[in-house]
């Protein structure tokens, strides 16, 4: 029987692939690498392309990555795999667009913030919501 | 008969209002559900992304991440998870009073603030309040993607890198059970110790193309997971509560309208019964 491995490929949305493998194919920053089990530790950035992984049946399963990371460890390698679009000019103007929107929604602007007045409206809120309970227990009883 | 009728008519405005209430409450029931399975599947990423950058953290002690070490706070940054619409119960007014009393803590300690909001209600609170809103995502929806908290946690940490905030946290509810959310306020800079284990033996990995590169990547996107995270649980903690709003307005609406009945029917066996007496004193008179 071939030596196998563990593969987890997973993205922060959700778990892509998880199983038995013999062999990875990974585009890592630096070129293609291929893993089989017991390799040396091992992490990189992964480039836009294809993650291949062998499983011990000997099918290949093929997974677009658009970046993202790879860790190897001697029986478990995993895969952390961006969903976005990545690239620092794309982070810096999403980041922007983001600040546009506080400014654009800003329109009066105060030094400080009023803590009584946040404490006076939440006290509010919650004397609102107190009202319907007793409104509702009034109501059942 | 006047008064029977308009009986009638308010019997039949609550009949539509618990319609609307209870189809609400269905739906709440099934995009609860949904928003649930999001955030189990989302979990397995954050766990792997903590193993290694703990054991980074540990096995590289020459480059120290300036996302791991702590520094004095005089400015302080919150990210806020909000939802964006209302008719949720209390969910909402949780969090607030929750950010509000952290935040005053920190500025009775001198600590000027910083936020960033999630979701329309957030922005429209602390809008209200004047607090210092450095940027904002509003109208995410039920499925949000990472994609969408990129640029407001970006703001965070260049502020953070450039040192105009000295901690940041995330502030957002966390789905207990379908009955109970509470609201938690979790610190995501600098990267708390204890949330990293120690590592028993000294190993460490090959490093393509360097370990500053990859651990800056691997920070960058640890936090942003984070905050996707709570983003997510958030939605299954506003379809919870807008779930349970919805069932007792229409157990509400049902009560009310078992009452209406009863003065309902009270007011027609009035009318009856003068009616009655009317024709029998006619009656009596010829």
């Amino acid at each position: 029987m071939a030596m196998t491995m563990h593969v987890d490929i997973v993205s922060a949305e959700n778990e892509i692939f998880s199983g038995q493998a013999t062999m990875l194919v990974a585009p890592a920053q630096m070129g293609e690498v291929g893993i089989m089990p017991r390799h040396s530790p091992f992490i990189s950035k992964l480039k836009p392309g294809e993650v291949r992984v062998d499983t011990p049946d000997g099918e290949g399963h093929y997974f677009y990555v658009s970046s993202g990371i790879i860790e190897v460890q001697p029986n478990v390698v995993t895969v952390l795999a961006d969903t976005a679009m990545r690239a620092k000019d794309l982070d810096e103007a999403a980041a922007r667009e983001a600040v546009e929107m506080a400014e654009k929604a800003m329109t009066d602007k105060q030094a400080d913030i009023d803590y009584a007045k946040a404490q006076s409206q939440l006290a509010e809120a919650i004397a609102q919501l107190r009202a319907l309970e007793n409104l509702r227990k009034r109501t059942r009883g | 008969m006047a008064n029977a009728k308009e009986i009638r008519t308010q019997i039949k405005s609550i009949q539509n209002t618990r319609k609307i209430t209870s189809a609400m409450e269905m739906v709440a029931a099934s995009k609860m559900r949904k928003a649930q399975d999001r955030m189990k599947a989302a979990r397995p990423y954050g766990e792997k992304m903590r193993q290694v950058i703990s054991h980074l953290a540990h096995a590289h002690p020459e480059y120290r991440h300036g996302y791991l070490d702590p520094r004095d706070a005089k400015r302080v940054g919150y990210i806020v998870v909000t939802s964006d619409r209302g008719l949720c119960g209390p969910l909402n007014v949780n969090v607030f009073k929750t950010v509000v009393k952290d935040m005053k803590a920190w500025s009775d300690k001198g600590a000027a603030i910083d936020l960033v909001t999630v979701g329309t209600k957030g922005s429209a609170f602390f809008r209200r309040l004047g607090a210092n809103i450095t940027a904002q995502a509003e109208h995410l929806g039920d499925a949000p993607g990472v994609e969408d908290v990129i640029g407001p946690v970006n703001v965070m940490l260049q502020a953070y890198d450039e040192g105009r905030i000295d901690r940041l946290f995330l502030v957002f509810n966390d789905f207990v059970n379908t009955m109970t959310q509470s609201p938690r306020v979790e610190q995501l800079l600098p990267v708390e110790s204890e949330e990293l284990e120690e590592q028993s033996h000294h190993w460490d990995y090959i490093y393509e193309p360097d370990a500053k590169d990859v651990l800056d990547g691997l920070l960058q996107r640890y936090i942003e997971s984070l905050v996707y995270q709570g983003l997510v649980e958030n939605i299954a903690c506003e379809q919870a509560a807008r779930m349970i709003a919805m069932k007792s307005a229409t157990d509400n609406a049902g009560s009310l309208i078992d009452e209406l009945n009863l003065a309902y029917n009270k007011a027609r066996q009035a009318a009856i019964t003068q009616e009655l007496s009317e024709i029998v004193a006619g009656a009596a008179a010829v």
